[in-house]
């Protein structure tokens, strides 16, 4: 009897987003906590648990990803005005940025197509089809920017949306450690390397480092964002000319 | 009321964006170009609002719980992802290296040489 009801509760439960939305805070709070209790280690970044915590979840009950994304979608809208609102710590550090614009510009643009090129050199020789090359190209860029040039230089926007996101979970583990390596201790530097290569994530990493890494990490990949809309489809297109 | 202000403000730019982009046709998405309005005004104005503030904190520390329902997205492309596992695993993590070394190093060589000119210059 109690089986049925539940059965019916799921049944209900199933066809509304409120299921989705509260796995999906539920998870990640508690994949938060996990990542505090253990001191920060990025190998416990929350978005890799979480994601991995979620996918599991939903394959054991059987639950499509467009059901989930019923509930889903309600924090995915959230990085639209998330993106607007990286121009405040922007403006804060603006008196910082007006000294480093020239070095900065150029760091932009040759990071952009170095993080491109690379990607899609490696996979090709690899042996990977086309169009996980092209879905791979724009792994650097911030996801709803990422989903648009994949779509028009010739990938598949919703691969493309995962790489990004693996992308990002990547440079927050490694970026603490390289840096470390490389002996840097200039924020503006690390954030600017972290905002190209690792996007937002590895913004919201840069920021828990300090808000002046933080900043750096979000004009790196607002910059970024732009120059690789602006250049990528355009000079791949060019290059398809010359084969 | 505070945050409710400040977050209509963030929706307001980005709508403004997404409409910019559609007219002008520009390939970039509305809400890099609607950060970048914000950006603009938030340098004409000269100042930023206790409003703007505490939306913008409260949505960037958590920036992070954003990208979990893309990164769920996984499970769609799951075939595709297990056949092609090694060139991908190995193009994000050695083009995510190269790519953050290099901005490191282009970074530090540029300011050091722009360094160096601004006070030949002066």
């Amino acid at each position: 009897m109690i089986e049925r009801d539940l059965a019916a509760i799921w049944v209900y439960l199933s066809t509304t987003p409120l299921l989705g939305l509260t796995i999906t805070l539920v998870t990640y709070s508690l994949a938060h906590q996990l990542y505090i209790y253990a001191h920060s280690n990025p190998l416990l970044n929350p978005v890799l648990t979480s994601v991995l915590a979620l996918f599991i979840l939903l394959v054991l009950t059987g639950t499509s990803y467009e059901t989930y994304f019923e509930g889903g979608q309600f924090v995915h809208f959230l990085l639209g005005p998330a993106t607007v609102a990286l121009a405040i710590p922007l403006y804060q550090q603006c008196s910082k940025l007006r000294k480093l614009f020239l070095p900065v510009a150029i760091t932009v643009i040759s990071g952009a197509l170095i993080g491109a090129f690379s990607s899609i050199g490696i996979a090709r020789f690899l042996g990977a089809s086309l169009q996980t090359q092209l879905s791979l190209a724009p792994k650097s860029v911030t996801a709803p920017v990422a989903m648009g040039i994949s779509e028009q230089i010739g990938g598949l926007p919703s691969l493309t949306a995962v790489l990004v996101v693996l992308t990002g979970i990547i440079g927050a583990i490694i970026g603490s450690k390289l840096f470390e390596l490389m002996r840097i201790k200039d924020d503006s530097v690390k954030g600017i390397a972290m905002g190209i290569s690792a996007h937002g994530i590895g913004t919201a990493r840069a920021f828990q480092v300090s808000s002046e890494m933080g900043a750096f990490s979000a004009l790196g990949m607002a910059l970024s964002a732009f120059a690789t809309a602006v250049i990528l489809p355009w000079l791949l297109n060019f290059l398809d000319m010359l084969n | 009321m505070n945050f409710l202000n400040g977050i209509t403000l963030l929706l307001i730019y980005q709508l403004a964006g997404e409409i910019s982009v559609l007219l002008l046709r520009i390939p970039v998405p509305g809400p890099v170009l609607g950060m970048i309005m914000l950006f603009i005004t938030l340098v004409w104005r000269g100042r930023s609002s206790t409003s703007l503030d505490s939306a913008s904190t409260a949505l960037l520390s958590h920036l992070s719980l954003l990208f979990v329902p893309a990164g769920v997205g996984m499970m769609v492309h799951f075939d595709r992802i297990i056949n092609e596992w090694l060139p991908i695993s190995i193009a994000l993590i050695l083009s995510t290296i190269i790519t953050m070394a290099a901005t490191v190093a282009i970074m530090l060589a540029s300011r050091h040489v722009l360094a160096k000119k601004v006070k030949k210059d002066d």
